[in-house]
């Protein structure tokens, strides 16, 4: 009995999908691009989500390694050198385990009119003029490992440099602009004194007392600016979450487009529709068939443009590099990283795109069919 | 086939990828879990504090390092510029300090 029950429900579904194929393909054109402008309002969404999410997640996974404090110097409510004595000042204070300076800035090459991140790295212990490069600069400047570059110094004299190596093109998100030297070379291109830094990066024994220490830096090296590794996970996670942000105003650009287009669904119904409502109930169809058969037809189109943006999204960002937003990440850098966005895919966000792009769709497809297919045929028809 | 029977399996077709994207980036994240653990070490090492997204200006390279003035480098009333400026957000810790 059970089985008879479901095997009629089923054959009723069936028709039913049936008859709205019949009735989308009558309107091909209006149905074809209908699902065209659907789906791609549904891809951009799914591009920008599963963009933002895969970068939020690479940045809280490659910046927990950041320093655990970072302490600048500020003058005139600008970032200035900080003097080799705050080191000592500050690893006098309690509970503060290691202190060392940076060295870091910028310079820009007016060849490839590119800007430079130009950093000591103490550990690879690189001779005098010799570098270590991004993968970004040597591509931009068609540099490989043992070619020399000439770059002006601080008294535009040209300081020549020799590529001693190149770092891994797979690391080019946060190295694609490096350009790493040691400490005499640095002070000796930029015109620095052996007492400064560019900051200092301190190491915390026990990770509760980082709002303590910094708040007693603060007090004992008043001009100072403590940049704790919250802040700068915090600062990333803002960028790249979905409510914040560019990819909140493109979600409203995309949100608005929708809308507008439920909107002109939900508004009415062509005198066509009308009147083919009409003559199915006139040729004995129930009310509730009929909302069965406008929802099948809301559905098939919605889930169709749902999962037809999406997959398109996936292969966009996980197989094209998100090429469609380089040129808007980029802006006016002539250094852009070559990166592949890790493939994490949040799915409580998916299943909220679906929810927000299916479902106001099939109800703005059956309210005005419902307020129709209750009234009498012949006034509908008329 | 009947139409409708090809239409709901078309349907199951794509759920099923959509489904499948889950599993091929799984998969596709063990392949380069490697590559990650490198740029991790590299951040580490390099005493590193952020993304190279955005190289045109100092204050959107080093977002997280960026002062209050950085955005008005040339001048008090000088206007944002760079386009990546209008992209991103100021740095956690200038927005932790207005709330307080």
């Amino acid at each position: 009995m059970a089985l008879f029950v479901m095997k009629t429900f089923v054959n009723r579904h069936l028709y039913l999908i049936e008859f709205t194929l019949s009735s989308l393909l009558r309107f091909r054109g209006k149905n074809f691009s209908l699902l065209v402008v659907y789906t791609l309002v549904i891809f951009l969404l799914a591009s920008v989500m599963l963009f933002s999410n895969a970068l939020r997640h690479e940045a809280s996974l490659v910046l927990a390694q950041s320093p655990e404090m970072i302490v600048q110097r500020m003058v005139a409510g600008r970032h200035d050198l900080l003097p080799a004595d705050y080191l000592d000042k500050a690893s006098g204070i309690r509970g503060v385990k290691q202190v060392s300076g940076r060295l870091w800035g910028y310079h820009y090459d007016p060849i490839i009119r590119a800007n430079y991140t130009i950093m000591v790295d103490a550990d690879r212990q690189l001779a005098d003029g010799e570098i270590v490069i991004g993968a970004g600069i040597a591509r931009v400047r068609g540099l490989q490992q043992g070619d020399y570059l000439g770059l002006h110094d601080h008294q535009a004299r040209t300081m020549s440099f020799q590529v001693a190596g190149i770092l891994d093109s797979d690391s080019e998100l946060v190295s694609a602009d490096l350009f790493l030297i040691n400490a005499s070379t640095y002070r000796a291109f930029f015109g620095l004194a052996q007492d400064v830094y560019t900051d200092m990066v301190l190491s915390v024994r026990n990770p509760r007392e980082y709002t303590t220490i910094a708040e007693k830096i603060i007090q004992r090296l008043p001009d100072t600016r403590p940049i704790l590794r919250d802040e700068i996970l915090r600062t990333y996670d803002a960028i790249f979450a979905w409510r914040q942000g560019i990819v909140f105003v493109i979600l409203m650009m995309a949100v608005l487009a929708f809308v507008i287009f439920a909107w002109d669904k939900a508004s009415g119904l062509s005198a066509q529709e009308r009147k083919e409502i009409g003559i199915l109930k006139a040729t004995g169809w129930e009310t509730a068939d009929v909302i069965r058969m406008k929802f099948w037809e809301g559905f098939l189109i919605s889930v169709s443009a749902f999962i037809l943006g999406y997959l398109f999204a996936y292969v966009h960002v996980f197989y094209a590099d998100a090429a469609l937003f380089e040129p808007v990440l980029k802006g006016w850098a002539i250094l852009y990283p070559r990166f592949s966005p890790l493939p994490v895919i949040d799915a409580l966000q998916i299943a909220t795109l679906f929810f927000f792009s299916v479902f106001p769709y099939v109800l703005a497809t059956i309210i005005p069919i419902w307020r129709v297919a209750t009234t009498d045929p012949d006034a509908v028809m008329r | 086939m009947r139409r409708s029977q090809a239409v709901l399996v078309s349907l199951f077709l794509g759920v099923s990828m959509v489904l499948g994207s889950f599993m091929d980036a799984g998969m596709a994240y063990r392949h380069i879990e490697s590559a990650v653990a490198e740029k991790v070490a590299l951040v580490a090492a390099l005493k590193l504090t952020d993304l190279a997204l955005f190289t045109e200006a100092r204050y959107t390279r080093h977002l997280s390092q960026a002062d209050r003035h950085s955005a008005f480098q040339d001048h008090p009333l000088a206007l944002e510029h760079f386009p990546s400026g209008s992209l991103v957000l100021p740095p956690g810790s200038l927005r932790k300090r207005n709330e307080l």
